[in-house]
């Protein structure tokens, strides 16, 4: 059955992002939006929107039950979960394929298999991709023994947690069995699942991510990586692709092992596989795979021209892979900010509420993912994205002065943003060289840039 | 103690279950009154809801000469509300509809009495639609849908409403059901007062925080 009417589960960015594919693709589009995001960009693309719920996500993005309803009596044949709420959820899928609607993502398996960091370390290692020397702990003793072999400083991880949620860094193996208790009481209050590992803790390293798709029946590809190491406490800020620096013999190394990795599960639609990276020593390990569309997706399309949403519709409309691997061509690089409502100059306290300007930037190589126009809402109840800023030329270095000119030209008042953050950023001859490690904005001063509020 | 709405979907899966045709429950003044209608069983009785829920949905279109136009967006409202399943266009997505190629909104669709029968799979079905507009008028209340779901206004298929225009009501009466995947969640009319107004379709599908219903609030 073709796909003909999808519903947007998500808000935001990537909402006006799939809303976009899915009107040149000639789908019609529902969006669910809750009654925070009524007025919306998005909500004003959409052929339909209907409200699900109020601003708060448990009692709407987060609604299960209500989403599949929703794609039911508006006769939506599939439903397009975005990044974050229920994208990864595996509840949603299984739902979905039960009452024969297509879910534009992984089986309910495939995310089960990945959701569980325990799981998807041993799948990682039955594909030969190296790990993190670790493993599952069920107590304070088999984690002090498990401790004493892999050496401080560690990470308590949890098993149902991932992007930087539910990790507890150990510098001293007395602090271990404390931590433990404590992370694993936490997991079980955030995650519902008490369980936690030990990993050794990796202080200098890369995040460098391969980008995949699968069609399900074990045929995989891969799109390149992305290298997201400037990371503000795990949260992403610049991303880019290629990962600078790195030799060839790694780079290929780390697309591999993401295609053995997501062949092993026959893994279906769009994925990423996660690595820490250390460039040095030429090695490599598994972090996690996230088993949905990222919110970075926009440089690899950009390098490879791709659209990926398209192709997540693809193959969830049984088309398989459109494209093999020696079809995938990488023109040049693209580095993507984030620009968040946060004030840098106050901690990125999130700054949420009306925007009066909005002027977002235009011109050669550059693309701005947003929902943000001159009047919109940022809603305080939700994450602080406003939007993607991408540079995209044959080289790193253009691609940074394009992106450099094209922050200088972007313009919000009303709430604060992380702009005058990236302009720093991508100012620092050390980011400039490329190749920093995920400690790079730890290590870094806050930025001394005065931000008034418009 | 009073009834909350997992009680009452409770209360109604085992008046499915018993061989009863009808049941008065009175507990601290709310009055719970249910009746069985036509025999069928739980499934069947989830798909003619489907069914329903679908058809009504396209029958909101054909609903829209009734209907007061409400002004693209909605919100900026035309004062008095649209009549049942009254579908006022809204000028966006009409326009989106143009652009689009599709049959005009305004396209023949069956009436929701006819559920099964909607053969007008017009891709416009899912741009044929209108939120009923709230009241301005203080001794006016709009009933609010508490969720997304389907609208239901008596307890099953065949047996009489909940409410009809005109009926007197208080704060606890039950006056719709919302189902959401199958789970049935009862709507109160949170104000004493008379119904004047239905203002969804039985079997259509509501948003959250629509109105559905109309109360004339009584003094005092």
């Amino acid at each position: 059955m073709p796909i003909r009417r999808v519903l947007i589960a998500n808000r935001g960015e990537i909402a006006a992002r799939i809303i976009r594919t899915c009107r040149t693709l000639g789908l019609e589009t529902v969006l669910a939006a809750s009654a925070a995001d009524r007025d919306s960009l998005p909500a004003r693309f959409a052929t339909r929107t209907v409200c699900i719920g109020p601003a708060r996500p448990s009692e709407s993005y987060l609604k299960v039950e209500t989403i599949v309803h929703a794609a039911l009596a508006t006769e939506c044949d599939a439903i397009h979960p975005g990044y974050g709420f229920l994208s990864e959820r595996a509840p949603l899928a299984s739902l979905c394929e039960q009452n024969n609607v297509i879910f534009i993502g992984p089986t309910a398996a495939q995310i089960e298999a990945v959701g569980d960091k325990l799981r998807a370390r041993s799948e990682a290692q039955a594909a030969d991709v190296p790990v993190v020397p670790g493993g599952s702990v069920s107590s304070v003793d088999e984690a002090v023994t498990l401790g004493q072999s892999i050496g401080a400083p560690l990470l308590v991880k949890a098993v149902g947690g991932g992007g930087g949620r539910g990790m507890k860094r150990v510098d001293r193996l007395e602090d271990l069995p404390g931590a433990m208790e404590l992370a694993s009481a936490e997991a079980g209050a955030a995650f519902g699942d008490a369980r936690v590992y030990l990993e050794r803790f990796i202080a200098s390293g890369r995040h460098v991510e391969v980008q995949v798709l699968g069609d399900g029946k074990g045929h995989v590809i891969h799109l390149g990586e992305r290298d997201c190491s400037v990371q503000r406490r795990y949260q992403k800020l610049i991303e880019e692709t290629p990962a600078p620096g790195i030799s060839e013999k790694l780079r290929n190394a780390l697309h591999a092992a993401a295609v053995r990795f997501a062949e092993r599960l026959a893994y279906r639609g769009a994925g990423t596989v996660e690595f820490l990276v250390d460039s040095q020593r030429d090695a490599f390990y598994f972090l996690e795979m996230n088993a949905r569309i990222q919110v970075e997706h926009p440089v690899t399309e950009a390098v490879t021209g791709v659209d990926l949403i398209a192709e997540q519709i693809a193959v969830a409309n049984g088309e398989g892979l459109r494209l093999k691997q020696g079809e995938i061509r990488r023109n040049g690089c693209a580095i993507e900010c984030r620009v968040n409502a946060e004030d840098p100059a106050n901690d990125f306290r999130p700054s949420p509420g009306l925007v009066r300007e909005a002027v977002w930037p235009a011109g050669e190589g550059i693309r701005v993912d947003t929902h943000i126009v001159s009047g919109s809402r940022v809603p305080p109840f939700y994450d602080s994205l406003m939007a993607k800023i991408i540079a995209h030329a044959p080289d790193r270095f253009a691609a940074l002065e394009r992106l450099r000119s094209a922050i200088a030209s972007t313009r919000i008042t009303g709430v604060a943003t992380n702009l005058p953050f990236h302009a720093e950023v991508l100012s620092d001859p050390e980011f400039q060289a490329g190749g920093v490690d995920t400690g790079y904005l730890a290590r870094r001063a806050q930025p001394k840039v005065e931000v008034g509020r418009g | 103690m009073s009834l909350t709405a997992a009680d009452v979907a409770e209360i109604l899966r085992l008046l499915e279950q018993s061989s009863f045709d009808e049941l008065t429950l009175e507990i601290n003044g709310t009055k719970l009154s249910l009746k069985r209608g036509a025999a069928a069983g739980g499934s069947a009785n989830a798909g003619a809801a489907r069914d329903a829920s679908a058809g009504g949905f396209a029958g909101a279109g054909a609903g829209s000469g009734a209907g007061a136009g409400t002004s693209a967006g909605g919100a900026a409202a035309s004062g008095v509300g649209t009549g049942r399943g009254a579908a006022g266009t809204d000028a966006r997505l009409a326009a989106y509809g143009a652009q689009s190629g599709s049959t005009s909104l305004n396209s023949t669709a069956p009436s929701a009495s006819n559920p099964g029968l909607h053969q007008n799979n017009s891709p416009n079905q899912a741009a044929t639609h209108a939120v009923p507009t709230r009241t301005s008028d203080p001794s006016l209340h709009d009933v609010p849908s508490p969720l997304l779901g389907t609208f239901y206004r008596s307890p099953k298929p065949g047996a009489p409403p909940f409410v009809e225009v005109g009926a007197t009501v208080t704060e606890e009466t039950i006056v719709a059901i919302i189902e959401v995947m199958k789970l049935m969640n009862t709507v109160r009319a949170g104000v004493r007062g008379t119904v004047t107004e239905i203002l969804s379709a039985d079997g259509t599908l509501v948003e959250y925080d629509q109105p559905i219903l109309r109360i004339r609030k009584s003094a005092g």
